[in-house]
């Protein structure tokens, strides 16, 4: 199987999808001739032309409304923001159009779009590009967010939104895209959006996250086996809505939750983990629920120590892991 | 590098735990040995914590608010002397010491148990004081649990063996004899007391609790019986009045009436000697030393420090002893020595402006005066009506201790000594 970057699968997903299906297209910022200022539509303006791969002009509310129609209409648009610190101007298209169409309509209308965004920290980017954005748009019934970790994800999991009815949130960690590597199949495949995955199965902790944390943690994992530390690890995936039954299962099997994400603490994905876990799994819980996160400051500091200091690392998750493979 | 405990401290007689009002240190704080490390209530006084180490605070086991017991950890603080040299010359004891402090630390999480734990204990009938804990601090975690099971479920408790020690019985029996001779007062069940809206809660805490805890045990345990006297003090008045501001100009604090009342009851312990005693089951105790406790009522805290050996002291060192326990109770300075050792109790209710009152003994003392107002009240002289100031002392004594006959002895001889009260029989200096 071939070994690609993440940035290289989600291309690939994207040409290929482009492939199987003329209504599928692209839209964004610097999309076509220059390929995206992250090079994720490399090669598709040249493959497709200027009629399925736009440049758009610097609106986000624009490319999100266009995106909407269109989709509405029956095409299957692929939206990209630039960085995902840019949606905000886009939030009203998507949460209060795309979500609510089909509920809206009485099933009558439906909009398959997919809006694609890069996010998180770690990259020297500061306020404007290292927001983590998820939870923003984590209590709108009608949406889905999916945020994959390795590259065999993206790929499943980017075609799985395109062909999805409804729109879907694809949020891509920028720092992932030439970071982490994996092997992906060259054939067509699917991965299901909803499901969260079993990364590493262990019987000491269990340690719940997404995006680039996951693979944080799989580093920490493979050191702490080391001290007789084994831990599970449950990628969520999607991490709206969040796939509970996995969830209690991943939570239950050790009784030792920890909880990670790269957003502020307050208010973020983890914190809906830690209610469906401290619901369902009381009786099987033996030590309280930890998160590891972001500070609650209001963005990602431009200085190398103090955004250092915000990120989650390697370091930080493995001393969070043994604190409760301890307890 | 070593890890030792900061333990609560003993911060006086009969005191059984303290509340940490304030930590004067956080966790990775370095502190030098005798620094004070936290602040503590106790029943009796707020007294501050020094540290038994130089070293650097690893963790703060308890929170501010938090009631402790005595000898209850409170911290762990890092010291960074090496003990190398003593280690390589006797590995052995160290090593004795390092298990001990393992252990210790090891049972402090002992018997927290976990809802996955204890849903496993019950499911498998597992006696969790049998299993040995692998988690922090001794816990007993999950994944123990598991192991107990796969090794074959149950610890079973060793049955104990079912013929009667002797010693045993007898030493129940005492024990009941002993129950049966100490009577214990029914508790009533306290009565359920609703929150209406608006209404304000305060939790009753340190100082609020004694108070109310030592309330109940002499009201319920003492049998109270009251006496009051009238006394003349108009020549006391005249005494003091012509003294005070000399006194204060020179001595920079009050000649107060109370000064001279603590004199009198003193004389006359010390001639009643029966009054300075304590009741205790079998015997009752006659006190030698003739210690004075005063109240001292600060917003809503009440203190009682102690002028130790009063009958040795003259008038201006017993003012002087009282001018200082009032700041010191004002500022909250009292120290657990100031508050030891009372054997009687004088408490001025006259100051608030009361005229007869029914003092709650000091436990376990055997009686408390009540020194009242000091009125201008028309008396009758040679069938003459002339104004004079009159004030009221009020006895409560424990009637198990002492009887009428004798306390009224004791009231009388007070009255006699204040109402001659003199620059000739009570000089000053």
């Amino acid at each position: 199987m071939p070994v690609k970057s993440y940035i290289q699968a989600i291309t690939l997903a994207l040409r290929e999808e482009m492939e199987r299906d003329e209504k599928v297209f692209v839209l964004g910022e610097d999309v076509g001739v220059r390929g995206g200022v992250f090079r994720a539509t490399e090669g598709l303006y040249e493959q497709f032309g200027s009629e399925r791969v736009l440049d758009t002009p610097l609106a986000e509310s624009a490319i999100a409304g266009v995106g909407i129609g269109a989709a509405m209409y029956g095409m299957r648009p692929i939206a990209e923001m630039q960085f995902a610190d840019f949606i905000m101007p886009a939030v009203n298209q998507i949460i209060s159009e795309a979500a609510k169409i089909r509920y809206r309509s009485n099933n009558d209308w439906s909009c398959p779009i997919t809006i694609r965004a890069p996010y998180g920290g770690g990259v020297h980017g500061a306020l404007y590009h290292s927001q983590s954005i998820e939870s923003v748009f984590a209590n709108q019934p009608g949406l889905k967010i999916v945020m994959p970790s390795t590259p065999y994800d993206v790929k499943g999991l980017l075609k799985s939104a395109i062909r999805d009815e409804d729109p879907v949130l694809f949020l891509e960690h920028k720092r992932a895209y030439r970071l982490i590597k994996g092997e992906v199949p060259d054939e067509d495949y699917t991965l299901p959006i909803g499901k969260a995955d079993v990364k590493r199965e262990g019987s000491d902790i269990t340690v719940i996250t997404y995006g680039l944390c996951v693979h944080f943690a799989l580093q920490a994992a493979d050191k702490l086996e080391a001290e007789g530390i084994d831990a599970h690890i449950l990628d969520l995936r999607t991490v709206y809505p969040l796939d509970k039954e996995a969830i209690i299962e991943a939570a239950s099997k050790t009784g030792k939750v920890l909880l990670i994400t790269e957003d502020n603490l307050e208010g973020s994905i983890i914190g809906e983990v830690a209610a469906i876990i401290s619901e369902h799994c009381l009786f099987d819980l033996d030590a309280p629920i930890k998160r590891l996160a972001g500070p609650d400051v209001p963005s990602m500091p431009y200085a190398p120590p103090l955004e250092k200091e915000f990120m989650v690392n390697p370091d930080k998750v493995e001393k969070a892991m043994r604190d409760l493979a301890e307890f | 590098m070593a890890l030792n405990k900061i333990t609560m401290p003993q911060l006086g007689e009969s005191v059984t735990e303290g509340t940490i009002s304030n930590w004067l240190v956080a966790e990775g704080d370095h502190v030098n040995k005798y620094d004070p490390i936290a602040e503590v209530l106790t029943d009796k006084v707020n007294a501050e914590v020094p540290s038994s180490f130089s070293g650097i605070i690893k963790t703060l086991s308890a929170k501010e608010g938090e009631t402790l017991e005595v000898g209850a950890l409170m911290c762990y603080i890092e010291t960074e002397q090496s003990d190398t040299p003593e280690q390589t010359s006797s590995t052995s004891i160290t090593e004795n010491q390092s298990i001990d402090n393992m252990e210790e630390e090891d049972n402090s999480m002992k018997t927290r148990y976990s809802p996955a734990v204890l849903k496993l204990a019950q499911e498998n009938t597992i006696d969790l004081t049998q299993v040995n804990g692998t988690g922090r601090g001794g816990r007993i975690t999950r994944k123990d649990i598991e192991k107990v099971i796969s090794n074959g479920g149950t610890t079973k408790v060793e049955q104990v063996d079912p013929t009667p020690d002797t010693n045993l019985i007898n030493a129940i029996e005492e024990e009941k004899t002993n129950k049966e001779l100490a009577y214990h007062p029914p508790a009533p069940e306290p009565q359920i007391v609703q929150t209406e809206t608006g209404d304000k809660e305060i939790p009753v805490t340190g100082l609020r609790r004694t108070i109310a805890n030592n309330m109940v045990r002499s009201t319920t345990e003492i049998p109270h019986a009251w006496m009051m006297i009238e006394v003349d003090v108009t020549n006391l008045v005249k005494y003091r009045n012509s003294e005070k501001t000399r006194f204060k100009e020179n001595e920079g604090y009050n000649l107060s009436y109370f000064a001279f009342f603590l004199n009198a009851v003193a004389k006359a312990l010390k001639k009643f000697p029966q009054l300075n005693s304590s009741w205790a089951g079998n015997k009752i105790i006659q006190r030698k030393d003739i210690n004075l406790s005063i109240a001292v009522a600060r917003d809503d805290e009440l203190f009682v420090p102690v002028i130790k050996n009063v009958d040795e002291k003259s008038i201006k060192g017993i003012a002087k002893e009282i001018d200082v326990l009032a700041k010191k109770a004002r500022n909250g300075n009292l120290t657990t020595q100031d508050m030891q050792g009372g054997t009687f109790t004088v408490n001025n209710t006259g100051s608030f402006g009361s005229v007869q009152s029914m003092g709650v003994i000091n436990y376990p003392q055997a009686a408390i005066l009540q020194v009242e107002s000091i009125v201008k009240r028309p008396v009758i002289i040679n069938d003459m009506f002339a104004a004079r100031d009159m004030v009221n002392l009020c006895l409560s004594l424990d009637h198990r201790v002492l009887d009428g006959v004798i306390c009224g002895q004791f009231m009388s001889h007070i009255k006699g000594i204040l109402e001659n009260i003199s620059s000739d029989t009570t000089p000053i200096y």
